[in-house]
């Protein structure tokens, strides 16, 4: 006769129903509004009802981007190396005066919408930015000297902005987390620094290094807001030519075609992140010591170190400083205006935002783009968090079910927003839906792109939560619902609150489905922008600036709460 | 020969390491035995090279050292947590100091051959690091540190993540090892008896300066004074005030009590504090020798004998004996110390 499990200590096993009952909801949600648009894009292809003849495709038309798109995606990812990893070396050996700023900037470019990255190097660098403005009032030049958009060096400058401090966050974590002593071991043993460095020290680091890579090349890969908005038309990346293809030359079985091969390489870079970031946990040993942090000694080094932090302030700042000054400055004429032009500082881009003259291109002042976009966002934190809850506590439930669901609640992570937008326009173009009806599918959209967040961060902080806790509660004479309400939502609003944030900002700053999606009289605020900011008259570019900088300040607002709140050790990668 | 000359080390503002001097023989165990924090680690470090002291040298054959840096000293330092490089599997840790000596291919795959088959892990050549118990950890890292044949093998609390029987078990075979390499060697640790199982030489870290050092059984019998016999638990410690010399009387709360004083006796009426090891107490009380009186308050059998607790008087600390018979709790009883057995102490305030 077997003995009675323990009752308290032990885990009691949970009945499958219990499970299911969780999953219910956000796997019907998942497959309705995930895998569903999915599956139709594959259908698209065979499917007899569209008529399509594979072979009859142009296949240039698909190499062409997918080479276009590896090469881009490579040299960025190179180049964003090239900093990266000396900056990763700059914040796990030194310190610096403004290396907490420098740390908290970070942050950053993880969160900024692609809109206001692009609007940001438009204020700098673009036509009417400070740098060819300036150059222009200095040697009297009738045009910009520095031709800035729509050159593959914008892409690149973009994606090295974006991708650098993942770079230094993922690398320089797992360097500090070195055990000091095995690089002492090593000299103690007869290796030179160099030595040290070329075989402790590096290989210890390659996961690291290795998966931050791919991250950033997935980054990369996928790019959509940047190539369009400051590469400009002759850049195509296979994520640009779905969205052309389908959006404006309406060849749907070619941009099925496309976000199929596409799909097919985010998955696989994407599998191929998990295995190495498996492989990161190297144990370090409990009593491992720390690597002394301390500042530049030598001069050389001090000189390399000035450099870099200088380098990286540049880097993060000057675009951000570009936009936010530019929005309040005025520096050039009006659409229509004529004569002398007013110069200095101007609050009218901002008032303009409430106003709605006729030569707008919306039927509505931008305002209303504001305002689209936080309903949207609101909607897509009810949505995303009360699924992630369910699927967290589905997660949590040991059960058969999870090693299926578990993975496919994550898969939205590696489909892009661009698949998802062309799905959603192949399945919803029908009764109960249609085109007029697609606003409504936005916050949907967005739930699903924030959905993996918001799990990543519920998940563990729910693991996270001691089953002696409950216990205790129910002891103490607690129902189920009181257990939740007194132990679990409490230790959890932390989390919460960084989900709620996550799902904020996806939603607000979310421009590749939504250019799938949205209507005229529904803009929300990264579309808005990018109509206004290519359009003449500095109004329009005021006010996209202005939008711009709105974004961005919200969106910093919520990564700068989200650092302060996430739990200690939890990294956002 | 290795000489550690007058080193001083400060950590946040605190001198830790007082100008500490000693030297290591070749072919001589020393065993640096000091309570955590005493800086012991620190002094390994700085002689490895792997710490800058604020003052003194470490010299090997007479040569400073100030300038070599620790790839270049050739001295083997087996870590805490060993520090085994995760990246590399058992053979390729030891093979790490050898590869960087430049040595030919065969020849260090010889040697690696030879290092698995004296810590009798030989079947372990290819097996990951990381999946080894804590003991095979410490035997790669003895084998790793010795490979190379360091002039100077330096051991950090090497036995100190284990468990007790596998620390005895191990500390054995330390021994054995160090015998038959005759390598000179440091081992640092707190534990005294592992320091008493291998040490050839002793050196007591306290405070920063080494308060005795000698070999184990002359400390054990000798301590210098009260902090050393209080550090190895040698037994109960009574403070009193010499009365007279010849034969030495000393006046402690329960009575004059005659004592022994190897070398200088302190001055009559200078403060004295007698040590009374339990295992030297005589049952039934035997006449001429120095009667002690208590009520049994606690006994505990230890497989040998019983380790009794008196009180003498609720005001003082309770008094240990270690006696053959079984006691009745509660009840009085008597046992005697001869006066050879009692060893006088230096009192108070360890004088440096």
């Amino acid at each position: 006769m077997s003995l009675p499990t323990a009752r308290f200590g032990g885990r009691i096993k949970q009945p499958t129903w219990r499970a299911a009952l969780f999953w219910l909801l956000p796997a019907a949600f998942l497959g309705y509004f995930f895998y569903q648009p999915l599956l139709s894009i594959f259908n698209l292809l065979i499917s007899p009802e569209w008529g399509f003849d594979l072979s009859a495709l142009d296949w240039s038309q698909v190499w062409q981007p997918l080479r276009f798109t590896v090469f881009q995606a490579t040299l960025s990812t190179l180049l964003t190396l090239a900093i990266g990893l000396p900056g990763a070396w700059l914040f796990t050996h030194f310190t610096f005066p403004g290396k907490k700023t420098l740390k908290l900037l970070s942050t950053l470019p993880f969160i900024l919408p692609t809109v206001v990255v692009a609007a940001g190097f438009n204020a700098l660098l673009g036509p009417r930015g400070w740098v060819n403005l300036g150059l222009m009032a200095l040697f009297d030049l009738e045009t910009p000297p520095i031709q800035f958009l729509n050159t593959f060096g914008a892409i690149l400058t973009a994606h090295v902005f974006y991708n650098t401090t993942i770079i230094i966050r993922v690398v320089s974590n797992a360097w500090s987390r070195q055990n000091a002593r095995l690089q002492q071991a090593a000299q103690v043993l007869g290796a030179s620094p160099w030595r040290t460095f070329r075989e402790v020290t590096l290989p210890l680091l390659r996961p690291a290094i290795l998966s931050a890579t791919l991250l950033v090349f997935l980054f990369n890969f996928t790019s959509f807001g940047v190539i369009l908005m400051l590469g400009g038309p002759q850049f195509a990346t296979l994520e640009v030519e779905i969205y052309i293809q389908a959006m404006h030359l309406l060849n749907l079985p070619l941009a099925a075609v496309l976000s199929i091969l596409q799909l097919i390489c985010t998955l696989g870079i994407t599998i191929a992140h998990n295995q190495l970031s498996r492989k990161d946990v190297l144990a370090a040993s409990s009593r491992a010591q720390e690597l002394p942090v301390r500042k530049p000694k030598r001069g050389f080094q001090t000189v390399i170190v000035a450099l870099l932090v200088v380098a990286l302030f540049t880097l993060l700042v000057s675009p951000l400083a570009a936009l936010t000054l530019r929005s309040v400055v005025k520096l050039d004429a009006n659409r229509g205006e004529r004569g002398e032009i007013a110069r200095g500082f101007t609050l009218q881009y901002y008032q303009a935002l409430w106003e709605n003259p006729r030569n707008s291109l919306f039927y509505v002042p931008p305002i209303e783009a504001a305002r689209n976009s936080l309903i949207f966002a609101l909607i897509t934190i009810a949505i995303a968090v009360s699924l992630g809850l369910l699927v967290a506590y589905a997660q949590k439930q040991r059960s058969p079910l999870n090693h299926v669901l578990d993975p496919l609640t994550m898969l939205p992570l590696g489909a892009s927003a661009i698949t998802l937008g062309l799905g959603f326009i192949i399945v919803f173009n029908q009764p109960p839906f249609s085109t007029l009806s697609f606003p409504i599918l936005l916050p949907i959209a967005h739930s699903l792109i924030a959905l993996p967040f918001v799990v990543r961060t519920l998940g563990p902080a729910l693991q996270g939560i001691p089953p002696s806790l409950r216990n205790a509660a129910r002891v103490l004479g607690a129902r189920p619902f009181r257990v939740w309400w007194e132990v679990d939502l409490p230790l959890l609003a932390p989390s919460l609150l960084v989900s709620m944030i996550f799902a904020l900002t996806i939603s607000l700053g979310e421009f590749g489905a939504t250019s799938f999606l949205t209507r005229p009289q529904y803009p929300t605020l990264p579309v808005a922008i990018y109509r206004y900011i290519s359009q003449p008259g500095a109004l329009n570019y005021g006010q996209a600036l202005a939008m711009s900088t709105l974004l961005m300040l919200v969106c910093a607002a919520g990564i700068f709460l989200i650092e302060r709140l996430r739990l200690p050790g939890k990294e956002i990668f | 020969m290795l000489t550690v000359q007058t080193i001083e080390k400060a950590y946040e503002g605190q001198p830790l390491l007082k100008k500490v001097s000693f030297t290591v023989q070749d072919d001589e165990t020393i065993c640096l035995l000091g309570s955590s924090g005493s800086g012991k680690s620190t002094l390994l470090r700085i002689i490895a090279g792997l710490e800058e002291a604020e003052a003194g040298q470490v010299l090997w054959d007479g040569i400073d050292l100030t300038n070599v840096p620790a790839h270049e000293r050739e001295f083997g330092l087996m870590f805490q947590d060993y520090a085994l490089f995760p990246h590399h599997n058992v053979a390729e840790n030891i093979a790490f100091g050898l590869r960087m000596q430049g040595r030919p291919r065969d020849e260090i795959a010889e040697k690696v051959q030879a290092a698995l088959e004296t810590i009798h892990m030989t079947s372990f050549a290819r097996r990951k690091v990381t999946e080894l118990s804590g003991g095979e950890q410490q035997r790669v890292a003895l084998a790793r540190a010795l490979a190379p044949e360091p002039r100077l093998l330096m051991l950090d609390e090497p036995l100190g993540a284990l468990d007790r029987t596998l620390r005895e078990q191990l500390s054995r075979e330390l021994r054995r090892i160090l015998r038959e390499t005759q390598v000179p060697a440091i081992y640092v640790t707190h534990d005294q008896e592992e320091a008493f199982a291998i040490a050839d030489r002793l050196l007591l870290l306290h405070d920063g300066v080494i308060l005795q050092s000698g070999q184990p059984h002359e400390i054990y019998h000798h301590p210098k004074n009260v902090w050393v016999a209080k550090f190895f638990g040698l037994g109960n410690l009574v403070d009193g005030t010499v009365t007279q010399h010849a034969p030495l009387t000393v006046n402690t709360p329960f009575g004059p009590v005659r004592a022994n004083c190897q070398g200088q006796p302190p001055a009559i009426g200078a403060a004295a504090t007698l040590l009374f090891r339990p295992g030297q107490a005589r049952y039934p009380a035997r006449e001429g020798g120095n009667p002690i009186t208590g009520k049994v308050v606690d006994q505990v059998f230890q497989g040998e004998r019983y380790l009794v607790t008196l009180t003498i008087n609720p005001a003082l600390p309770s008094f240990q004996v270690l006696l053959q018979e079984p006691q009745t709790l509660g009840r009085p009883l008597t046992v005697s110390f001869e006066p050879e057995d009692l060893l006088c102490l230096e009192n108070g305030k360890e004088s440096e």
